[in-house]
């Protein structure tokens, strides 16, 4: 909310300065976010009177007036419409300067001299539309000075209020807390009640008693809506950024900012019988004042009349029925409508008023019947009429109950860590507003009606340290017994694969949990992901349900920016549905694009699908985890023949591969793109190392190359040797795959290492010997291996 | 006896004029060979008479040995210049670039997460984590944010069809902390959440870090102690902090928390618009509806929280003027949080 620090300190007369305001304010959770000077640096500026006004000889749209600036009369060329004899208006006299920075100077306009310039509020920064001459009040005499006129210089303050204090929504809200906060005394709008004169009234029938339990209502009759606005009220409003519309709607605004209770003024004559506060009827539709039209369901609270529905209660009035230049007669609302009717439906059609901000956040049901008299007030002295009596429609039970809280001594000491004397308890509490009544060990506190935050202890609390200031509150560490926490051995931290990861030249990325449902179809396992109901564009709709989508495009995203080598991976949650319920568990993603290793002089190659099971492989048997199994595998994005299923155990872990080629040129990834996908919870599983014996004898490494068919994978021939069952059989290393010369078509050469050591005695010759025959023979009937010479 | 001075003189000199292993050999065999020059003088030992043979016989060993040793030294020379020359011609660039791996670190998110945790596990607390994909009871109502509430405007929820939401913030792990867990609860909430609001300065997603603490006797000068020691040991800096009150549905009394400028140390800068100060979290006392949502006696358990986005921290750490840089995952950004 703005508002200008003039008008705060009329209700709050503190002298404290500007930046000392908005720092109390601020420190006790009353948020200045903004400050601007209420006008622009204009100097010079004199009430004018218009003295004499004649025709300009060389040019129709000019006149040459004649102008009491107060000490004088000069001669100005002004080429406004509104000019006219005994008009008074800001006259820039010259050597003074306008909004726009330019100085006034004297001249001569087309042949006729010109001594000073007569102004527009749009040329004084006081409106950004061009209206003419601003016309000031009659009863100004020439060369006052215009700026002290209107009170400037003057400073406006936007308080960013937080959803639990709608009390401050006013001017009189700030000044309550400004009061307390500086210990000044608080000047409260004075009220007096204005006596009817008529006996006009309109029959108010409560049918929503729960949404609006009390309203207040009251006819003036012999309105002149034609009147100005007076320019200390277009001014206050101006400067709490609100435009000036007409009289009448300008003071039903200027009470909202005043007290806070947001009013309306209908049209007497528009209204077909009594009013009736309702809900809205399913189907039934409202204008709205800004010409929009709604359709209604049945849980809107309607200002209705006897034919249709007038007003959407506490947001915004509605077309037909609204103030206009034929009004004469006015009714005016002032009610308290429930925050919890009111909470969300502004926001359902797309509207935020200044009403629906304050009704959702409560107003004060006490204000109503004071609201009205003091519009009524205002209306009379602007606008003249006659005033019929105060109609308050109440439903007692409906009204807000008042609420008590008890305060114990105990709870203040107990969080806040410090004693307050009972005096300043009270002082604090029932300078806020609250009844205060001391009891044992404690208050016993009424909540003021205006307060919609405060039901229990802990809120009293709250209000406390704000006023005696968070920061003059003590500090300390909690006290806590000490307690060792819990070291499981057997779980590998993910923060220790990341590690691995980057130490291997992998960069972690962040990518959105949200991507392209059109990349996640051609880079995903077939099946669509959750989509967002609102998402917030639509290549950012549906959730991940693995890390490829967001990686691939990371790659590309470098691929774009000349990156020849990228290098990423990601953990973090996706998104799976499954047997009716959601998988929502960490996944592990890695993307290797370009080099194997950084470019080196001696020489280096491109990444392949080697490297990247490598990593894996060893990220698996991290912390005496267990091996993978590999297999060939399909997946719709990679390329057939490159592309593997993990398993753990029985457990698929992911899928590891080539992406398509197909893909990558689609994605203009001119290198082949390696992509792995696993579940992260596997990757993590350990154990604690349990120690075996190791042996005093030396080892013995012989190397077989035997031929196979291409059929036979590398896991097979392991799976043979392991299947030999002998002890004695260590690592068994591959460091040779060979085709070409030597080895028929349909078969390749493999070159294998076993390390063979015993336990118990050095390895005879011979006895090596008959192990490694056992293995040939294996070989040879399980695969049809052949030894080669 | 001449003659044998001469041979010893003959030979160091040869020996001193060679230049490879090669003829070294050849003046070995030369005097030293069975057929050698000192080798011949032994033999005339057998035409001397017995007495003199002893005499004369040391005689020619002391000049066999002395062009042994002569030998083996000049040897050992022209072995050292043959190695030498071999290294001169195997001399390396030392100044070349080395073998490396790729440039590659953590996220600074991550980075910055593995902070937090290690300040706070220096304390006791614990981290909790929880699904991102929340329902409404755990993201709002057991937060005391009720459907109607106007702080539900405050969060710009993403939503799914059947009613479930992305977590606006951390503090669902609250909730599902307090309902399986008995106090002393010390608690920290990493992860991802999600806002429906994209431009210069909001990301749709970005990530939080919630602190909970429930214990007896918990009070607000704890808090306010916890979060001063936390910031000056993240900033590393004596910085002055100070407390706003503010509004969360889910804390009473809360605050909002305001750290003297990093970059300006409160004089005034661009990042903390003039005005010395930058608010960096929002905490506040555990509201009793959330314990009574939760199950905890209010009559025995007070406690904390607190909470704070991690790229807010991150970019005011390393000095990064853009939010969205953290989720492009370019190269260029990403390589500077090296290791
Ligand atoms: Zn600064």
């Amino acid at each position: 909310m703005k508002i200008s620090i003039s008008w705060l300190r009329s209700l709050c007369p503190t002298d404290i300065s500007v930046d000392e305001t908005i720092s109390r304010l601020t420190m006790a959770g009353l948020e200045v976010d903004g400050m601007e000077p209420a006008s622009t640096d204009f100097h010079g500026i004199v009430v004018g009177e218009i003295l004499a006004v004649s025709p300009h000889p060389k040019a129709d749209k000019l006149h040459v007036c004649n102008v009491d600036d107060g000490s004088q009369t000069v001669q100005i060329v002004c080429g406004a419409a509104n000019v006219r004899v005994g008009l008074k208006v800001p006259l820039a006299k010259v050597g003074g300067q306008v909004a726009s920075g330019v100085e006034i100077k004297q001249s001569e306009i087309r042949g006729i001299e010109s001594n000073g310039m007569l102004c527009g509020a749009d040329e004084l920064g006081l409106s950004s539309e061009q209206t003419g001459l601003m016309e000031l009040p009659e009863d100004l005499s020439a060369g006052t000075d215009f700026a002290d006129t209107l009170g400037l210089p003057d400073t406006i303050i936007e308080v960013d209020l937080t959803p639990n204090r709608g009390d401050c929504l006013s001017v009189t809200g700030l000044a309550r807390e400004l009061s307390v906060l500086t210990e000044t005394v608080f000047r409260e709008v004075l009220i007096l009640p204005v006596a009817s004169e008529t006996d006009t009234q309109v029959h108010v029938t409560l049918s929503a008693k729960s949404g609006c339990p009390s309203y207040v209502g009251r006819v003036i009759h012999g309105v002149d809506v034609s009147r100005p606005t007076p320019l200390w009220m277009s001014e206050r409003l101006r400067r709490s950024g609100i435009r000036s519309i007409d009289a009448v709607v300008d003071i039903t605004n200027y009470v909202m900012l005043e007290l806070g209770q947001p009013m309306h003024a209908f049209d007497l004559l528009q209204l077909k019988g009594g009013i009736e506060v309702r809900f809205s009827r399913v189907g039934e539709s409202i204008r709205l004042l800004d010409g929009k039209e709604l359709i209604l369901s049945d849980d809107v609270l309607v200002i209705a009349d006897q034919e249709r529905a007038l007003a959407l209660a506490g947001i915004m009035g509605g077309e037909f029925s609204g103030i206009s230049e034929e009004t004469t007669s006015v009714f005016l609302e002032s009610a308290y409508f429930n925050p919890l009717t009111i909470a969300g439906k502004a926001r359902r059609f797309g509207l935020h008023t200044d009403a629906s901000a304050r009704f959702e956040r409560g107003v004060d049901w006490r204000l109503s019947e004071h609201a009205c008299e003091r519009a009524t007030r205002l209306m009379l002295d602007i606008c003249g009429g006659k005033p019929g009596p105060v109609v308050v429609t109440q439903d007692e039970e409906s009204l807000p109950a008042v609420t008590e809280v008890i305060l114990t001594e105990r709870r203040i000491s107990q969080q806040l860590r410090i004693t307050l004397a009972p005096e300043r308890v009270h002082n604090i509490l029932s300078s806020l507003g609250f009844g205060v009544e001391r009891i044992e060990k404690g208050y016993r506190c009424v909540v003021p009606s205006w307060r919609f935050d405060i039901s229990i202890e802990q809120d009293l609390i709250e209000e406390l340290a704000r006023i005696y200031g968070y920061n003059n509150l003590p500090t300390s560490l909690p006290a806590q017994a000490l307690s060792m926490a819990s070291v499981p051995e057997a779980i590998t931290r993910v923060s220790r694969l990341k590690s691995y990861l980057v130490d291997q030249g992998i960069q972690e990325a962040i990518t959105y949990s949200f991507v392209d449902p059109a990349v996640q179809k051609i880079l995903g396992d077939g099946h669509p992901g959750v989509s967002l109901a609102n998402p917030i564009a639509s290549n950012m709709s549906e959730m991940r349900r693995s890390l490829l989508p967001g990686l691939v495009e990371a790659v590309r995203y470098n691929v774009n920016r000349q990156a020849s080598s990228i290098r990423l991976f990601e953990t973090g949650q996706c998104f799976v549905e499954c047997n009716g319920g959601l998988d929502q568990s960490e996944r592990l993603g890695i993307a290797l694009y370009g080099q194997s290793t950084a470019l080196h002089f001696s020489g280096s190659r491109g990444i392949d699908f080697f490297d990247l099971k490598g990593f894996i492989d060893e990220l698996s048997m991290m912390n005496g985890g267990v091996s993978l199994q590999w297999e060939p595998g399909a997946h719709p994005s990679m390329a057939p023949g490159q592309t593997a299923c993990i398993r753990k155990g029985g457990l698929v872990l992911g899928v590891v591969g080539r992406l398509h080629p197909r893909l990558s040129r689609e994605l203009d990834l001119p290198k082949p793109l390696y992509l792995a996908d696993l579940a992260l919870s596997s990757l993590t599983e350990g154990q604690v190392t349990a120690f075996k014996e190791i042996s005093r004898y030396p080892r013995v490494n012989r190397d077989l190359a035997i031929l196979v068919s291409e059929a036979v994978e590398w896991q097979a021939v392991l799976d043979v040797i392991i299947e030999v069952g002998d002890r004695r059989i260590g690592e068994v290393e591959l460091f040779d795959i060979y085709r070409g010369p030597g080895v028929a078509d349909g078969y390749k050469s493999l070159a294998l290492s076993i390390k063979i050591q015993d336990l118990e005695a050095t390895l005879e010759d011979v006895a090596v010997q008959v192990l490694v025959d056992e293995v040939v023979s294996r070989l040879q009937s399980r695969l049809g291996a052949e030894l080669r010479s | 006896m001449e003659e044998l001075q001469t041979i010893q003189n003959t030979a160091f000199d040869e020996i001193d004029k060679t230049t490879s292993l090669l003829s070294l050999d050849d003046v070995r065999v030369q005097y030293l060979g069975k057929k050698g020059v000192i080798s011949a003088q032994m033999k005339t030992l057998g035409a001397m008479p017995a007495d003199d043979r002893p005499v004369a016989g040391a005689r020619i060993n002391r000049v066999r040995d002395a062009v042994t040793i002569a030998l083996d030294e000049k040897r050992k020379q022209l072995e050292a210049a043959v190695e030498l020359s071999s290294l001169e011609r195997e001399a390396i660039d030392v100044t070349a670039p080395g073998r490396k791996s790729h440039v590659a670190g953590l996220h600074p998110v991550t980075r910055t997460l593995d902070r937090l945790n290690r300040l706070f596990s220096s304390l006791g607390y614990e981290v909790a984590t929880g699904p991102e994909i929340e329902d409404d009871w755990h993201n709002f109502e057991a937060l005391n944010i009720p459907s109607h509430h106007p702080a539900r405007a405050m969060h710009d929820t993403f939503y799914f069809q059947d009613g479930r939401v992305l977590r606006t913030h951390t503090s669902p792990v609250q909730i599902r902390t307090m309902m399986t867990q008995e106090p002393p609860i010390r608690i920290l909430a990493p992860g991802r959440v999600y806002r429906c609001d994209h431009d210069l300065t909001h990301t749709p997603m970005f990530h939080q870090i919630e602190g909970l603490v429930v214990d007896r006797d918990i009070s607000f000068a704890d808090l306010k102690g916890t979060i001063v020691t936390f910031l000056n040991r993240f900033f590393e800096a004596d910085l002055e902090v100070r407390f706003r009150p503010s509004y969360f549905p889910f804390t009473e009394p809360s605050a909002e928390v305001d750290v003297q400028c990093v970059m300006c140390k409160g004089a005034g800068c661009r990042v903390c618009s003039n005005t010395g100060w930058l608010e960096v979290m929002g905490c506040g006392m555990v509201h009793p509806k959330v314990f009574e949502h939760t199950g905890m006696d209010t009559s025995v358990f007070t406690g904390f929280a607190f909470g704070m986005g991690v790229e807010r921290l991150a970019m005011l750490r390393y000095g990064v003027g853009d939010l969205r840089l953290f989720f492009e995952n370019d190269l260029q950004f990403l390589n500077q949080f090296h290791g």
